[in-house]
């Protein structure tokens, strides 16, 4: 099953490294990674997707609360969250694909960020899903290139990672 | 205050001007051909200004500035470190010159970086201190790798101190770089790159604290050489406080009353515990809950010496050259309590077939992510060993209740007379479980035992009854030949008037050979017993049982005379072949006549000889091999994994 982890860390040089290091040691699945620092300067927050059993999913949370760097670790599944991800996607927007596009950005919610004479660039927030339906939805051929940033999460309410 | 800084000035200038750069005025001339060297030689050249300075200021502030070096030594001092075991380079030099110039420790010059942090790993190991080891950067680093993993497999609290390249060359292919950080990550408990003399007084701080708490294990602290020579205030914090490391010591009440009244209830308990149990400290406290309960007790090959083998609770080491009682008890019990231990492959073989058992599992660790990795755990307790078998214990005491398991133990006696540690005696080869037996009778048991790994490694856990904990040192997890010799170093350090004895093969010896050496420079006197087989013979048991005796490689060609050998570091050689001579070799080895003199027993033992019993790769518990000497009770039928 799939799994977002989000974990608090020191921001130190090498702490990512440390991240990445673990699960590739430990052969655990990767699907994204985003790092940044927080508010505060010092701590760094990470939105790991992460897919595997129970088993594995309780042994990459021990594993990450292990790593001296760490500092909380929460496994957002755990309770209701909200995911974020944006998508930048430049598409072909020549005579007959102009409208289309335009419109497909439109249901999509996207924005369009740079306009050329024959591309659009679309910018598009969403769960991993939307970004995917888009891209699904989009004729492939029309697709000059994208770029994804890896999910963010984010606790609902009072679910708040915090040092 | 502004007068006194303007005073400091003024003589450094002086100095530096007078005396230090003029040496280096030559050095920067030879090497301007290159901006890049002129920029190190400058940084070289700034270092001895700034020692010139180091010492001008003493005599001026209360709290003078001195060299990252010197606030490295002092960091060493304050945390009571008493050797420090190590190997010089370029990268390390301003260190070096300053433990010239100290007296707080003894540096142990060995002969290749390797064996220095082994020698470290089992200076802690029989003290339970931490270990210490310094190595240039680039080579010495990687030699220092194998035993930094070795350290890291089997929780050994170890501060591994690396030289590196100056700052502004890290990143350049600089001569003898290496990223030490990235190199060690995986195989380290947390590891330093220092990038500010500011900080080398913190991040050792945190080193020695990080690697002794929790579950232990070596820490690397990685220090460019211009580092070593920049000044500051030496200022080393008394109390540490790290948000992110509060490793959990205590253990839940709650959950350890339930233990104990599991444990109570059980018809078939077994104690299981491991080198987590002898890193804790916790020998006393599980022969105290033993003893009160009368359960029976096995060991892990890292735990022997937590319980005394020479008990009548004790069934053996168990695992895959674990004893038959140890193993089927262990298979068939209901209530297991694993304390400090981690169900291991070598341990309980297939986890899906020790699983098919069912069994309530107590398990004590420091360490929460060993817990539920292999085997699922009913009763998780996280926490000390010692501060959970002391409570354990406590409520043991008040509830004053007795358990009959009776029929259990008629149950393990029935096992035990297969008698799985029995070997055929003969009177034409020497057997490598009798010079074991021999060498316990003749130390009296009291011996620190250290080992390299294969075959002899086995026979000496087998056949050696470690009645104390912390005297049998050897390489569990990783399983590193070549650790026996620099093993035996580091326990010589530790227990000056230690009888201590290096079982070791042909093999394996010769992977640190060259410390022979440095058992010479120091005068120790470990007696080295070299069950000389002539075969790797690990590697040869398992192609005689699996890959239908095709020895690939495992037999070894032109072995050195291991007597000329000890003899030409002025060591005693002997050679022994003849079973009969066993015995009056090892009397004369650790007689006192030799007691201050390195003994190294080239015993020529029988080639064909196997360790039994075995489980085999991926098998489960029940499933043993025995010996053609035990008779079989109810050996399966082995399944592949």
């Amino acid at each position: 099953m799939k799994h977002i982890i989000s974990l608090l860390m020191e921001n130190e040089a090498g702490a990512l490294s440390r991240v990445a290091g673990l699960f590739s040691a430990r052969a655990y699945n990767i699907e994204s990674l985003t790092v940044a620092p927080t508010e505060d300067s010092t701590l760094s927050r990470m939105t790991i997707v992460t897919s595997g059993s129970d088993e594995i999913i309780e042994q990459i949370i021990k594993q990450l609360n292990k790593l001296i760097d760490v500092v909380k670790v929460l496994d957002l599944n755990d309770g209701k969250f909200i995911e974020r991800e944006l998508m930048l996607v430049k598409v072909k927007a020549t005579n007959t694909y102009r409208e289309e596009m335009k419109r497909m950005c439109d249901i999509f919610r996207g924005r369009i960020i740079d306009v050329a004479d024959g591309s659009f660039t679309i910018e598009l927030t969403g769960s991993g899903n939307k970004l995917d339906a888009f891209i699904e939805s989009l004729d492939k051929s029309a697709i000059l290139e994208t770029v994804r940033t890896g999910a963010s999460g984010i606790g609902r309410g009072d679910r708040i990672l915090k040092v | 205050m502004l007068r006194v800084v303007y005073l400091t000035f003024k003589i450094t200038l002086s100095i530096s001007f007078s005396s230090a750069s003029r040496t280096y005025l030559n050095e920067v001339c030879i090497q301007s051909n290159s901006e890049r060297l002129m920029e190190l030689s400058f940084m070289e050249s700034t270092a001895t200004d700034n020692m010139a300075e180091s010492k001008s200021q003493k005599n001026i502030t209360a709290n003078p500035n001195i060299t990252g070096a010197e606030i490295l030594i002092r960091c060493l001092n304050e945390e009571n470190v008493k050797f420090v075991f190590g190997y010089p380079g370029g990268a390390v030099l301003h260190i070096y010159d300053e433990i010239y110039k100290q007296n707080g420790f003894k540096h142990i010059l060995v002969r290749h970086e390797q064996a220095a942090v082994h020698a470290a790993d089992a200076f802690s190991r029989a003290t339970g201190e931490v270990g210490v080891a310094i190595v240039t950067s680039g080579p010495g680093a990687t030699n220092a790798v194998t035993g930094i993993a070795t350290a890291y497999m089997d929780s050994i609290p170890l501060v591994v101190i690396s030289g590196q390249v100056p700052v502004p060359a890290i990143g350049m292919d600089a001569f003898q770089e290496v990223d030490m950080v990235g190199i060690t990550r995986p195989c380290v408990k947390h590891n330093f790159l220092v990038k500010d003399v500011k900080d080398i007084a913190a991040t050792m701080k945190k080193a020695f604290y990080i690697a002794a708490s929790g579950r232990p294990g070596p820490v690397v602290v990685d220090i460019p050489k211009d580092i070593t020579a920049h000044l500051t205030e030496y200022i080393y914090p008394k109390t540490l406080e790290m948000r992110s490391y509060n490793p959990v010591l205590k253990g839940h009440s709650g959950q350890i009353k339930k233990a104990v009244k599991l444990l109570l209830e059980a018809k078939r308990p077994m104690i299981y515990t491991g080198g987590g149990l002898v890193l804790g400290d916790a020998s006393p406290e599980l022969v105290k809950l033993a003893r009160a309960l009368n359960y029976p007790v096995t060991n892990t090959l890292m735990g022997l010496g937590g319980y005394p083998a020479t008990d009548k609770q004790f069934v053996g080491m168990l695992g895959m050259h674990g004893s038959y009682e140890a193993n089927m008890a262990m298979q068939n019990c209901d209530v297991l309590i694993a304390v400090g231990a981690r169900f291991d492959d070598r341990v309980i073989g297939n986890p899906g077939n020790f699983q098919t058992k069912d069994r309530t599992i107590i398990h004590i660790d420091v360490d929460p992510s060993s817990i539920s990795k292999r085997v699922k755990v009913d009763v998780p307790i996280v926490g000390h060993v010692q501060s959970v078998l002391r409570e354990m214990n406590e409520i043991l005491a008040l509830e004053n209740k007795q358990n009959n398991i009776a029929d259990w133990w008629k149950q393990i006696d029935e096992w035990r007379t297969v008698k799985s540690m029995v070997y055929q005696q003969s009177t034409e080869f020497i057997k490598p479980q009798y010079v074991i037996e021999k060498l316990w009778e003749v130390t009296k048991g009291n011996a620190y035992v250290t080992t390299d790994v294969g075959q002899h490694q086995m026979w000496a856990a087998q056949y050696y009854k470690f009645d104390q904990p912390r005297r049998w040192i050897n390489s569990g997890g990783l399983g590193t030949m070549g650790v026996g010799l620099p093993y035996a170093m580091g326990c010589q350090f530790a227990d000056k008037n230690a009888q201590v004895a290096c079982v070791t093969g042909e093999g394996s010896i010769q992977m640190n050979i060259q410390e022979l050496s440095t058992c010479a420079q120091y005068g120790l006197p470990i007696k080295v017993i070299l069950l000389n087989n002539r075969y790797l013979g690990m590697v040869r048991q398992w192609q005689e049982f699996f890959y239908e005796n095709r020895y690939s490689e495992s037999y070894m060609d032109s072995l050195p005379d291991f007597v000329k050998l000890a003899e030409s570091y002025g060591h005693i050689g002997m050679q022994i072949t003849n079973p009969a001579d066993v015995e009056s070799a090892l009397v004369k080895a650790f007689s006192p006549e030799l007691k201050d003199r390195f003994v190294f027993m080239d015993f020529i033992t029988d080639q064909s000889e196997n360790v039994f019993p075995m489980i085999p790769n991926g098998a489960g518990l029940a499933e043993m091999i025995l010996g053609k000497e035990q008779k079989l009770v109810d050996n399966h039928t082995r399944e592949e994994d």
